[in-house]
């Protein structure tokens, strides 16, 4: 598994990767384990802007649905449109091919309150 | 925490181990999609052996099943096998099961993990006519082999024939071992379950030769994840979830195992009258639109009123729709009929349908 250089996370078990000031945000490789099959990314309809700590949508997997939470505040740039046909991409390569939604970080100070990969590897037990 | 014999070789396949009745078992191998899709085009082996077995043994054996149970034991034949539950006397389920019958005065009742122990005392509180009741569930161990290419898998490791109708069984050899063989599962598919009772390393050797019989049908462990899947496609209750101690078999749709006719049973008068009252409520099957999954709980509506709950639900690895069973109140329960369910403030829609959810 290819994990990016200067991943944080939050302690829901979402990723992010920061460059310049764009966040890319995703679900670690432990929660797409836990979930299981991923049918449906939900990103909450005509949602404008993500503040830190607040759900912005959920996960549909066969087994259970799980909701995301952002690891920063911003306003959203992007949303993966790959994961309309092919939700299970964030199974195959959560941090990768599986991204779920950019922003553009309104406040760079909250990566520091996220989990390096070295305390969220802890708090998962690996 | 229980394991089953079978429980290094869930390991050994990389299965996600969950607790479930008391037991470490399998959810899944390897998705819960790619193992009900092996189930349904070829061959899927799960290890159910959390499955509760208890033998009936006397000469008032059968009046003891007779009275226990809601369906009519007077016409079952030796090897053959009926589903059918057990009430309280308020009609509510203990448990649903299978009842093999062994012998004239020997029975074998196959009921759910999560109740052995309550059945257990039911059973033996209404013993009236002192048949032996043995809880054999830790001495067997339990394999459901199901799938299109089951029997062909099967028979390679077994020396009788497999000729054999639905609900019936026989005591086959399998490597030289007598076990139970029964045309029963818990899928829709062509499929069989075989009682070993023996050791661990005597239903190990009967796993691996099942394994290796149906290598060239990509034979796939299958978990807990996809037995539900696969049940919940083709509607089958699952006590817990869809009935319990609060439903009677007349709302779960069950009428059809529940022979009032019969003669006294327990739970026959509550029974009587919830029929000739009628059911305030139905379960019902639900197809719906979208991706989102409706699950255990959920608030069923009609228009904006609210008209039952969702007790099952999951995405149909084959229709690739969710699908859901719930109680809906009995005026809101003709086929047809558009429900919607409510969702983190989303609306989903839906139809109630008959079931089977997918086309056999």
């Amino acid at each position: 598994m290819n994990i990016p250089q200067g991943i944080k996370f939050t302690s829901d078990h979402e990723w992010v990767v920061v460059n310049g000031n764009v966040a890319t945000i995703g679900i670690s490789n432990f929660a797409q384990s836990e979930l299981g099959d991923i049918v449906f990314v939900d990103v909450d309809a005509d949602i404008a802007e993500l503040e830190s700590g607040k759900t912005f949508g959920s996960i549909e997997a066969v087994k259970t649905v799980s909701d995301l939470y952002a690891p920063v505040s911003g306003k959203v740039l992007e949303l993966n449109s790959a994961l309309e046909d092919e939700p299970e991409l964030v199974n195959s390569d959560p941090y990768g091919a599986g991204w779920i939604i950019k922003v553009e970080c309104s406040n760079l100070s909250e990566l520091d309150t996220l989990l390096s990969l070295e305390d969220y590897k802890k708090q998962i037990g690996e | 925490m229980k394991k089953t014999n079978f429980y290094s070789k869930h390991v050994e396949l990389g299965a996600k181990i969950v607790e479930f009745a008391g037991y470490q078992m399998p959810v899944q191998y390897s998705s819960i999609i790619d193992e009900h899709k092996a189930v349904r085009n070829s061959v899927g082996i799960f290890d159910i052996s959390h499955m509760g077995e208890v033998i009936i043994k006397g000469d008032k054996a059968f009046d003891f099943v007779q009275r226990i149970t809601v369906n009519d034991v007077a016409k079952l034949t030796i090897g053959r096998i009926q589903y059918t539950a057990m009430c309280y006397e308020d009609g509510g389920i203990v448990d649903d099961l299978l009842v093999y019958k062994l012998n004239e005065n020997e029975f074998l009742l196959v009921i759910n993990a999560s109740n052995i122990e309550k059945d257990i005392e039911w059973m033996h509180k209404n013993n009236l006519f002192g048949v032996e009741i043995i809880n054999d569930s830790e001495d067997y161990s339990l394999i459901a082999l199901q799938g299109p290419k089951s029997k062909k898998t099967l028979q390679k490791i077994c020396d009788n024939s497999l000729e054999m109708e639905y609900y019936h069984f026989i005591i086959a050899k399998c490597g030289g071992k007598d076990v139970i063989i029964s045309r029963t599962g818990y899928t829709g598919e062509l499929g069989y379950e075989i009682y070993i009772k023996g050791s661990e390393s005597e239903s190990l050797e009967i796993w691996d030769a099942l394994f290796e019989a149906g290598e060239k049908y990509k034979i796939k462990p299958i978990g807990l994840g996809a037995r539900d899947t696969l049940r919940l496609e083709m509607g089958f209750c699952l006590y817990g979830n869809d009935i319990d101690a609060t439903t009677n078999p007349i709302e779960a749709g069950l009428d059809w195992i529940t022979k009032v006719k019969k003669g006294e049973f327990v739970g026959r008068d509550a029974i009587l009258e919830i029929k000739s009252n009628g059911v305030k409520r139905k379960l019902v099957a639900i197809a719906f639109e979208g991706k989102i999954i409706p699950r255990h709980g959920y608030e069923i509506y009609n228009n904006s009123i609210l008209i039952g709950h969702v007790t099952s639900g999951t995405m149909s690895p084959i229709l690739e729709k969710p699908i859901a069973m719930g109680y809906v109140d009995v005026e809101y329960s003709d086929f047809d009929s558009e429900v919607f369910i409510k969702i983190r403030n989303k609306e989903i829609s839906g139809k109630i349908v008959t079931l089977p959810f997918i086309s056999r």
